[in-house]
């Protein structure tokens, strides 16, 4: 296997948030009935995490589970692991209408850290990012600016970020203009 | 601005989330129908002062295609619901009478 490569090479910034480009990380996408006891078994037991409810977002260290729609999931495992996952998810699964794929280079990922956190994630996304509109472990698909977004809280002050990988540039320098200590704001904190 | 419920993921989804879709409850006339309902579904269309129904795409979001129920000339949203029906259910439709008594939109009232 050849080593992976982050699409930015881990890029950082300090700003009002701390802003780190996270990863590698191995991402399955799983798309199939979520209510069925097959799937849900073959996604705790690989993961040993819970299934998440509506918008939930499951996660411990590298290893999650993502509810990304009704019909969709985004398993989160450490990123050599990922091939061997997608196996066995695969093979649980047979004969279900299911897809799974591993598609852990399809995506960039962020990492954002700091008390400006709810402050600067509005600056981006329609969303409204106050504590209890955005509880940590929800997990919001949305857009930053002019791309596909996903968003989740992991506490009050650490944010995960992901996109296509094809825009990793486009996000970070976003996420690093919204961060510009110049740009304080100071509606969420406190 | 325009803020859908989002029937699937249930978020409030605000316009620039969503891809507009045209008119909802269209039924598909193909190969094999007559000239006029193939005409009436690839280009007759509502474009009321009012009560209208649609369909619209969580895009930038789960991804998910939903109808929704709005006044077009106030933007005022009656709801929205799932894509997996042929026509709008009872409570949206108690909702725009309640809002626009008299209203009417092709064969419903
Ligand atoms: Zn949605």
């Amino acid at each position: 296997m050849s080593d992976p490569v982050l699409p930015l090479g881990g890029a950082q910034y300090e700003g009002l948030v701390d802003v780190r480009e996270a990863g590698p990380q191995g991402m399955i996408a799983l798309r199939g009935d979520l209510a069925d006891e097959r799937l849900q078994e073959a996604v705790t037991q690989l993961t040993g995490l819970p299934m998440p409810g509506v918008r939930g977002a499951q996660v411990m260290g590298e290893s999650g589970v993502l509810w990304m729609s009704p019909d969709e999931l985004l398993v989160l495992v450490p990123y050599r692991q990922a091939p061997r996952a997608r196996a066995q998810l695969a093979e649980a699964l047979q004969g279900q209408h299911a897809l799974v794929e591993n598609v852990s280079d399809m995506r960039a990922m962020f990492r954002l850290r700091g008390t400006q956190l709810r402050d600067v994630l509005a600056k981006l996304a329609p969303v409204d990012f106050a504590r209890d509109a955005m509880p940590a472990g929800e997990l919001r698909r949305t857009r930053f600016a002019q791309v596909a977004a996903g968003v989740w809280l992991v506490d009050d002050t650490t944010a995960q970020v992901f996109c296509f990988r094809s825009v990793a540039d486009y996000m970070f320098k976003l996420l690093c203009a919204a961060a510009d200590p110049d740009a304080f704001v100071g509606f969420h904190a406190g | 601005m325009l803020t859908f419920q989002c029937p699937y993921c249930g978020v409030q989804a605000d316009e620039t989330e969503l891809h507009a879709g045209g008119e909802a409850h269209l039924t598909r006339h193909g190969p094999g129908s007559s000239d006029k309902d193939f005409e009436a579904y690839l280009f007759m269309r509502q474009n009321p002062k009012g009560v209208h129904f649609e369909r619209w795409r969580h895009v930038n979001g789960c991804g998910k295609w939903f109808h929704a129920a709005r006044c077009t000339m106030t933007l005022e949203v009656f709801g929205a619901y799932p894509a997996q029906t042929t026509e709008p259910p009872k409570r949206i439709l108690d909702v725009i009478t309640s809002k626009r008594p008299g209203w009417t939109w092709r064969e419903l009232s």
